[in-house]
């Protein structure tokens, strides 16, 4: 592993092996703690990230690294109008290692193929964010112990929801997973999900419109913000962007242990009286993220010292 | 079809009726000075009917592009009026230049010297991919 742009190219040892260090970090902390003395990421991030840039950066200084970088594009030189694969070169010259988040579908991927360092994909437009599943996986190893035999509800935008799409894609490598598909009409998930990934594994599914109809089913519920900002037209957008909102009222045919994950910013779709609720692992979540990614830097620095 | 009329040259054969002009102009068998002959609707028995193309020179032809318009099409290769060489297609495992990724939102919309290259995803259903944001192509056109 040199880079890493898509979850899926991450076998499940290797998965186990990152969430063995992630634990051991949680554990160890100050084991850690300088691992990374004398290293820079390169935290280049193209559109606005509140979340993964600060994780990513919280990470690495927890690791006793250095970061660099810029945090929207006009402040870099892709405003000069400068080629991604001319920034990975660049960037390669000055640091160990990149995290980028791009606009363009692909645009990480073109930075791996150039740079002569790691390069990870902190979110490439609709298409993927595969830290954000590394955050997701681990946070369903500490809550439910297993990732086998579980019935995950994924619920809101499945149609652009890359976090949903890469979920989807982890988690059915794992025997016993059955998936429950929550969303309106106009926001299913892609048909080659169903084609290319659910039906060859032979994955049990179901879709429903009605979150409360299947919420006793649930031992997982990942609920996803519609985001405005994967619209072409915002008459749709506005339209869609309420369609689930989750209270602490609906919660009461759900089980007991289930969690409820959310990969955030959210707007709306989880009332904020759920949030004091001890299924609700969203916050849990994002502490988990910059676990993972310190155990992901970890690894790619590891094997690029190879 | 009578190869012994070529003295060094290829024969497209069992190319889907109707798509030697595809053929034709993909390969830019224009803009080569030697002969070249199509034939079209020719009987097939294998086929019912086929296109021909007969190009009277020995050239280098990118089998990739021509196993992803027409996996279908045999080519032989004469020398000395004698067949030597007869490869049947197959899709090909990627594609350069071929098919144009028209997803707006992919890095190639706005970088233009990235080479648009798609991978072979599906087999049975001829399932091409982007290499950068993984759209779908489908009969040239992706998704």
């Amino acid at each position: 592993m040199k880079s890493l742009i898509d979850i899926m190219e991450l076998s499940t040892a290797e998965i186990d092996e990152l969430i063995e260090t992630a634990l051991d970090i949680i554990a160890n902390p100050e084991k850690y703690s300088e691992k990374c003395k004398g290293k820079k990421l390169a935290s280049l991030f193209f559109e606005p990230s509140t979340r993964t840039r600060l994780s990513f950066e919280a990470a690495m200084y927890e690791l006793g690294g250095n970061v660099i970088g810029f945090s929207e594009a006009n402040s870099s030189s892709a405003a000069k109008g400068e080629s991604v694969a001319d920034t990975a070169r660049t960037v390669s010259c000055y640091a160990d290692i990149i995290a980028m988040r791009h606009p363009k579908e692909g645009a990480p991927y073109v930075a791996s193929l150039k740079a002569s360092i790691p390069v990870i994909n902190a979110g490439d437009g609709g298409h993927n964010h595969p830290t954000q599943t590394l955050a997701d996986l681990l946070t369903i190893r500490k809550e439910k112990g297993r990732f086998d035999n579980l019935t995950i509800g994924v619920c809101g935008d499945l149609k652009f929801g890359r976090t949903v799409h890469s979920l989807i894609g982890a988690m059915s490598r794992y025997s016993g997973v059955r998936f429950v598909l929550i969303s309106p009409e106009e926001l299913k998930v892609p048909e080659y999900i169903k084609t290319e990934i659910l039906d060859p594994k032979g994955i049990e599914y179901k879709e429903s419109a009605s979150l409360e109809a299947v919420m006793p089913e649930l031992d997982i519920l990942y609920m996803t913000r519609v985001q405005r900002e994967r619209f072409f037209n915002e008459a749709d957008y506005i339209r869609l962007k309420d369609t689930y909102i989750l209270t602490a009222e609906k919660l009461s045919g759900a089980k007991d242990d289930l969690c409820i994950m959310h990969p955030l910013p959210r707007v709306n779709e989880i009332s904020v009286n759920v949030d004091d609720d001890p299924r609700a692992c969203y916050f849990k979540q994002v502490l988990y993220g910059k676990y993972m990614r310190m155990a992901l830097i970890l690894k790619l620095l590891e094997e690029a010292a190879k | 079809m009578i190869i012994g009329q070529i003295k060094d040259g290829i024969v497209l054969d069992h190319i889907t009726a109707g798509r030697c002009m595809d053929i034709y102009n993909i390969l830019k068998l224009g803009e080569m000075s030697s002969t070249v002959a199509m034939i079209k609707n020719a009987d097939s028995v294998k086929m019912g009917k086929k296109d021909i193309i007969k190009i009277f020179e020995s050239i280098e032809i990118d089998l990739d592009v021509l196993g992803y318009i027409d996996p279908g099409i045999t080519v032989n290769i004469i020398r000395d009026g004698e067949l030597v060489k007869r490869k049947k297609l197959s899709l090909p495992e990627q594609v350069t230049g071929v098919i144009k990724c028209k997803n707006p939102r992919c890095i190639t919309s706005v970088e233009q010297e990235l080479p648009h290259k798609f991978r072979l995803t599906d087999r049975e259903n001829k399932v091409y991919r982007c290499i950068y944001c993984e759209s779908k192509a489908s009969s040239g056109n992706n998704e």
